[in-house]
């Protein structure tokens, strides 16, 4: 039984509460001046100034008549940008807030220039029930904060059995359903998960990964492994898991975000599939466009990630095939960690990584690396991530009326990334004590400066 | 990146793995060992070199046979030894790895020989040691095998067993047999004979017990052992252990000794002078034959006496490394 199940819901209801229905009219009026404003959805990019009032963009270029800012952000030599949209982030509440709270990874996203993020139901419990995702949302909320778009269980207790009131979960909020990084080992739940969620037009996100070929494993089964004593991940684990998925989307129709790839032949299979025209989607993790098996060195259990680090050929596929839209979006994948769970034998170690505050500096040093322009680069990380979440209307752009979601960052700023320079809770990250490019001066959210790194008034008092 | 195991000299301070040990401190070791061989045989069977030493055998997965070996070991050269076999006492009681040896070192342990059922156990050990330098004493740490991953200890005594009766490594072909997926005495094998510059060494197995990668590694493959066998100067035969035969690894004992077993007819395909090694315990009759175990080119109990003087070394040579 859910709570408020009967009309007490209304004002929390809609999936895209979170960012209101007429902006946010409390915000101070704000400009942005001087900046380089990339918008990747309008094909903008140029230096001009930005107005905002009410939580949304009221004009790019000189301001309306009448228009007198109460804040003017002075962003000379600085990228504005929408803020970011990431399509993964374990918040860990409820249930895991030793490893971290909503409040910690909120605070992280907006470090990171993320103003809109999804969150995958592997909680404890899990999303499986409406009352939990509208608490979440509740919680969410009261933090005022990113926005945060609930993933719902596919499946109840995510066991692959019973399948979940997906409707009344999408009214509570959720944006698609997951099964996150349990299996669906019955292929007929996993048809009819399917066929129920394409009733309602719903999307299903499906980490592909068959649980038999990868049982036991830690690693990419490779050289490294073998050479390590680590049981391996096969590559076939992923494309045959790839392969069952598209063929109940040719069977069902249902629409299919395909997450965290990590092989060559597993992009192959869904570049085939986009050009063969069924609806699916796909992300890889941004640890992934940088990381390969070598990298796990003597053990070193920040590289103990799901699915594995692969070998350098499927890294560069990665890296390839990111430009030619075969995968849509670069997601954190953010899976924060407590030391404890860390500080064990490789095998034995929690996988995940910390990574919201890493998504920009290493979709960046991905973009300078393979010469990809800034605009295109960024379109991973907010247009097309929006569209998979299909808030597109809402998050992802800069444009005249949109919510005033935006991520004012210095290209050119190294920063070194250290336990005292990340919000997180979770410092875990194979690049910890590593300069990175991309520094993240101020997020608006709605209208409001929501964090900065310090204040970059022109003049005008804080807040 | 430094290995783990070296100091910023390239001297020795933990043993964790063979691979990446450059040659010359592997004959090092053999030699130091050699200089061991005679002290088992003595009336007094004891040197000096670690009086006042605590060594602490940390099993956190039971081996009798290593454990045993390593005392022995550590008492010939006069240390204090204490056996704790973690995985009956703390870890049940919710204790984490890290927090034990905390516990340890408090205890002013000198050395940890250490057994776990976990690749790279051994390397958290080395590194969180490293990484409390300066506010705990220093501990040497000797991998007395790590799940699959190595038993260096093992490779280096097969090695003095190879040495000792074919004196140069640089003309041999040596052919390792079984279990490789799962074996940490293979992968130390492995590491040694291509460090010492053995130019053919083969793996010989099943495709479900071979893990990919091993031509990289420099090895050449054979599924048949009969075609492996021929011409070798050493065959390492490796254990197979009866849960392989529960899983989709292998049928049966049977068609396995079969096919992989050691017998004096497929012997005779390898060097006249071939010696035939195995690391213990042995399971007569599914990797090896009796009669092959118990015969003339048998060197299995030689390995075992050659193992006390190596870790006699080894622990020498690191009780004598500097912090």
């Amino acid at each position: 039984m859910s709570i408020d199940r009967n009309g007490g819901r209304a004002p929390v209801a809609t999936a895209n509460a979170d960012h209101g229905e007429g902006g946010r009219p409390s915000a101070p009026r704000l400009s942005i001046v001087g900046g380089r404003v990339v918008d990747p959805a309008s094909g903008v990019d140029r230096t001009v100034d930005l107005h905002v009032a009410d939580g949304r963009v009221l004009a790019i270029g000189a301001p309306p008549d009448a228009f007198r800012a109460q804040r003017t952000i002075d962003a000379r030599g600085l990228v504005v940008a929408p803020g970011l949209v990431d399509l993964a982030a374990r918040l860990r509440e409820p249930g895991f807030e030793y490893r971290a709270t909503l409040e910690s990874e909120m605070h992280a996203a907006l470090a990171g220039g993320v103003t809109s993020l999804s969150c995958p139901p592997d909680t404890d419990p899990p999303l499986d029930e409406p009352g939990l995702v509208e608490m979440l949302k509740h919680r969410a909320r009261g933090l005022d904060l990113a926005h945060l778009y609930p993933l719902g269980a596919l499946t109840l207790r995510l066991a692959g059995e019973v399948i979940t009131e997906m409707a009344q979960l999408a009214e509570a909020g959720c944006v698609g359903f997951s099964q996150a990084l349990a299996p669906v080992l019955d292929t007929q739940v996993l048809q009819r998960a399917m066929q129920y969620a394409n009733t309602f037009g719903y999307t299903v996100w499906l980490q592909p990964q068959d649980p038999h070929l990868s049982r036991g494993g830690v690693a990419h089964a490779g050289v490294v492994a073998a050479r390590l004593g680590l049981s391996g991940i096969p590559v076939v684990a992923e494309t045959i898991a790839i392969h069952t998925i598209l063929d109940l989307v040719r069977d069902t129709g249902c629409r299919v975000h395909l997450c965290r790839l990590s092989s060559a032949a597993g992009i192959e299979l869904v570049r085939r599939a986009k050009a063969e025209g069924l609806p699916v989607t796909a992300d890889v993790a941004v640890h992934h466009l940088h990381l390969i098996d070598v990298d796990i060195g003597h053990f070193d259990s920040h590289l103990r990630v799901d699915p594995p680090f692969r070998a350098a050929p499927d890294r560069d596929a990665i890296r390839a095939v990111l430009a030619d839209g075969t995968i849509d979006a670069i997601c954190s994948d953010h899976t924060p960690v407590d030391d404890d769970a860390k500080q064990l034998p490789f095998a034995e170690a929690e996988p995940g990584v910390t990574a919201l505050e890493l998504l920009l500096p290493l979709t960046l040093k991905w973009a300078s690396e393979t010469k990809t322009g800034l605009r295109a680069a960024l379109a991973k990380i907010t247009q097309r991530s929006a569209a998979v979440l299909g808030i597109a209307d809402v998050a992802g752009s800069v444009a005249v009326g949109m919510p005033a979601d935006l991520c004012v960052f210095d290209p050119d700023a190294h920063w070194k990334v250290s336990r005292e320079t990340l919000c997180s809770q979770s410092r875990h990250t194979p690049y910890l004590g590593y300069e990175v490019l991309g520094r993240v001066r101020a997020t608006v959210v709605e209208g409001r400066v929501a964090y900065e790194e310090r204040p970059i008034d022109g003049g005008e008092a804080r807040r | 990146m430094r290995h783990p195991q070296l100091n910023e000299k390239g001297e020795l301070r933990h043993l964790l793995t063979i691979e990446g040990l450059p040659r010359e401190l592997i004959h090092h070791i053999l030699d130091t060992a050699s200089s061991f061989v005679g002290v088992s045989a003595r009336e007094v069977k004891k040197v000096p070199l670690l009086r006042g030493k605590s060594v602490f055998n940390l099993f956190f997965e039971n081996s009798t046979r290593t454990r045993t070996t390593f005392e022995i070991a550590a008492k010939r050269l006069s240390a204090d030894v204490i056996n704790l076999n973690i995985n009956t006492s703390s870890t049940s009681k919710g204790e984490s790895l890290l927090d034990t040896i905390d516990n340890l070192m408090a205890m002013h342990a000198d050395m940890f020989v250490v057994r776990h059922a976990q690749s790279g156990a051994p390397y958290l050990i080395a590194q969180h040691i490293e990484r409390m330098r300066g506010h705990a004493p220093h501990v040497n740490v000797i991998n007395a095998g790590d799940g699959r991953h190595a038993h260096p200890t093992q490779g280096l005594l097969d090695m003095y067993t190879i040495r000792h009766f074919k004196g140069d490594f640089t003309q041999l072909t040596v052919a390792v047999v079984g279990d490789i997926l799962h074996s940490r005495v293979a992968r130390s094998d492995i590491h040694a004979l291509t460090t010492l510059g053995v130019p053919e060494v083969r793996a010989i197995g099943p495709h479900t017990l071979l893990p990919g990668g091993l031509e990289e590694l420099g090895l050449k493959v054979y599924t048949d052992m009969r075609e492996g066998l021929r011409g070798v100067d050493a065959v390492i035969m490796l254990r197979l252990q009866n849960e392989r035969m529960r899983g989709a690894l292998l049928p049966s004992a049977q068609e396995y000794f079969k096919h992989y077993g050691l017998t004096e007819e497929k012997l005779a395909l390898a060097a006249p002078d071939c010696i035939v090694m195995h690391p213990g315990p042995m399971n007569r009759g599914v990797e090896i034959d009796s009669a092959v175990a118990d015969g003339p080119q048998s060197v299995i109990l030689d390995q075992v006496t050659f193992g006390i003087a190596v870790r006699m070394a080894v622990m020498s040579l690191l009780g004598q490394s500097q912090a």
